[in-house]
């Protein structure tokens, strides 16, 4: 019996090579074959290159828009994510009231919406103001600004600028929802304990139960930002010139459809990838004992 | 007689004639609460300055709801708390100054696990004592030599033992130089052989003369350090008297039958 237990210790050790053919991560492997796959023909094939040149502007773009957007819509989202959990009811309902609203609508309406409603009431309203300001006398220093007001143009307000804005509102929604999430998953003893040493709720929230609840969202957040960066190929129906829209322009102009948004698909799954990566090396720097 | 007309005069007059004599903790008839049940039913509790008061009682008599409505933890929803001469329970008082005063030690610890040991006993100084961090870090290496465990200023709360976390939770507390310390079961989610050295930590401080109400039921404890016991059962005070009074002779049926299923 003994000499037979000893037989199969041995022979389990040894794991089948078929069962090791299993646990490789061939996803990984097929990844980086194509991925080779397509700088070998973007080195080789002159559409491609073509394309490719043509694109790589589209790329900063869209990372600009993409980073910029995020961190307004983090600073946003981050005071919203406070009004959510506030027992103010003001804060708490225009909070709720944002968050519900916006998450209702899809992002492209949003987009559209912001870009050619909300703006052009917006610039409306400046230049009404500054109307009325040039009218009254006791203005003074202000009349410069007053005219500026008065003579704002819709073309002064940038696509771009109104797309980084509509996409930062749109994610501002998701952001404060993860947030406040973070937040209400804090064990209430540790406001209790800040409480109790006479710091205030502001204070409690400052110096205790954010610094623990922003580690715990870093995941979620960094999802986020992976989604906002393919989320900004929505802004191509602004004419904004992001890798989107000008993969559009480089099929209208070459005809070339197969090639270009291999190309654009290609580019966009490099970015994702790498910002991946990221993400989870900042999550491993920031994690800490409980 | 007392209580009855704290309840007919205003809130000023109540305080007036309350803080008299030297007791730094007065409750008179609180209420508290939780949907349906009542935490506390006309409850009230007076502490003397330096005066170490043990409370004790079967769970969910509403024991760490009193002591949770000294600092305003719980808000009560009847009676009058003057803390130090503030009527804690009255909604123009800063409630903040109150607590800065009144150290309080959790059940489970309750430290800050983004911090290390030092940065939990120094937080609160340098937010609100607005000590500078070097002075606050001097206050807080006296204090973690006091409870024993100067090696671990620099571990987080998470490399600790239960005994170790609490220690650590009375330095963060003592930190602030409170007038009265507040002990919520400190040792309930200890491992036996982890009571002691937070026993020892309270007893020092009994002996120095600190104001302490403590939820327990460590009768070693009350033995050897409380001035008074008091029994809570069903939210309100049973009976209260020295520990010699209760161990030997205790007048109420219910804290006889308490006192000798925990001794057993």
């Amino acid at each position: 019996m003994a000499v037979a237990t000893e037989v199969e210790k041995s022979e389990s050790k040894l794991i089948p090579w078929t069962a090791r053919l299993q646990k490789m991560p061939w996803w990984a492997l097929i990844l980086v074959l194509l991925g080779a796959l397509t700088v070998y023909f973007i080195l080789i094939s002159p559409t491609y290159q073509d394309a490719f040149l043509f694109l790589i502007s589209g790329v900063r773009l869209t990372i600009l828009v993409s980073f910029v957007s995020f961190v307004v819509a983090l600073i946003l989202g981050l005071v919203l994510g406070l009004g959510r959990v506030s027992k103010n009811v003001v804060f708490y309902t225009i909070s709720s009231l944002y968050v519900e609203v916006v998450r209702g609508i899809p992002i492209l309406v949003l987009l559209i919406y912001f870009a050619y409603v909300l703006t052009p009431v917006a610039l409306q309203a400046l230049n009404a103001l500054g109307a009325v300001m040039l009218r009254s006398d006791a203005i003074g220093p202000l009349m410069g600004f007053a005219e500026r007001l008065a003579s704002l143009n819709i073309q002064d307000v940038d696509m771009l600028i109104r797309a980084i804005i509509g996409l930062a509102f749109a994610y501002a929604a998701f952001e404060a929802e993860v947030f406040r999430a973070g937040i209400q998953s804090i064990e209430r003893g540790q406001m209790e304990a800040a409480r109790s040493l006479g710091m205030s709720y502001f204070q409690g929230m400052r110096y205790i139960i954010l610094p623990q609840a922003i580690r715990r969202v870093l995941p979620p957040l960094g999802n986020d930002f992976i989604s906002m960066l393919k989320d900004s190929s929505l802004i191509s129906v602004l004419a904004v010139r992001e890798l989107t829209h000008l993969g559009k322009l480089n099929r209208a102009r070459t005809f070339r459809t197969f090639e270009t948004w291999n190309t654009v698909a290609f580019l966009y799954l490099i970015l994702t990838l790498s910002l991946s990566v990221l993400v989870k090396f900042m999550e491993r720097r920031m994690a800490f004992e409980e | 007689m007392k209580s009855s007309n704290v309840h007919d005069q205003g809130s000023a007059r109540a305080v007036e004639s309350l803080t008299a004599d030297d007791d730094i903790i007065i409750m008179e008839q609180v209420c508290k609460s939780f949907g349906k049940t009542q935490a506390l039913i006309d409850a009230s509790l007076r502490v003397k300055k330096g005066e170490v008061c043990l409370i004790f009682g079967p769970s969910g008599g509403g024991k760490s709801t009193l002591l949770r409505c000294i600092n305003h933890l719980e808000r009560p929803d009847s009676g009058t708390i003057i803390v130090d001469g503030i009527p804690v329970s009255d909604a123009k008082t800063n409630i903040d100054l109150v607590r800065a005063e009144v150290g309080m030690v959790f059940q489970l610890f309750n430290l800050f696990p983004h911090l290390t040991v030092l940065g939990n006993v120094t937080i609160a100084q340098e937010k609100v004592r607005r000590r500078s961090k070097e002075e606050a870090e001097q206050v807080a290496r006296q204090l973690l030599e006091r409870v024993g465990i100067p090696e671990k200023a620099d571990a987080y709360p998470g490399q600790l033992s239960g005994g170790q976390k609490q220690r650590v939770a009375i330095a963060r507390a003592l930190a602030m130089n409170p007038k009265i310390m507040l002990f919520d079961e400190p040792t309930s989610a200890l491992d036996p052989e982890m009571i002691k050295e937070v026993l020892d930590v309270m007893l020092d401080l009994a002996k120095e003369g600190m104001t302490m109400v403590v939820v327990s039921h460590e009768m070693g404890f009350a033995k050897a350090a409380a001035d008074r016991m008091v029994f809570l059962e069903g939210g309100g005070v049973i009976e209260e008297g020295t520990p010699e009074e209760l161990f030997a002779s205790p007048k109420e049926e219910r804290t006889k039958l308490f006192l000798s299923q925990i001794l057993e």
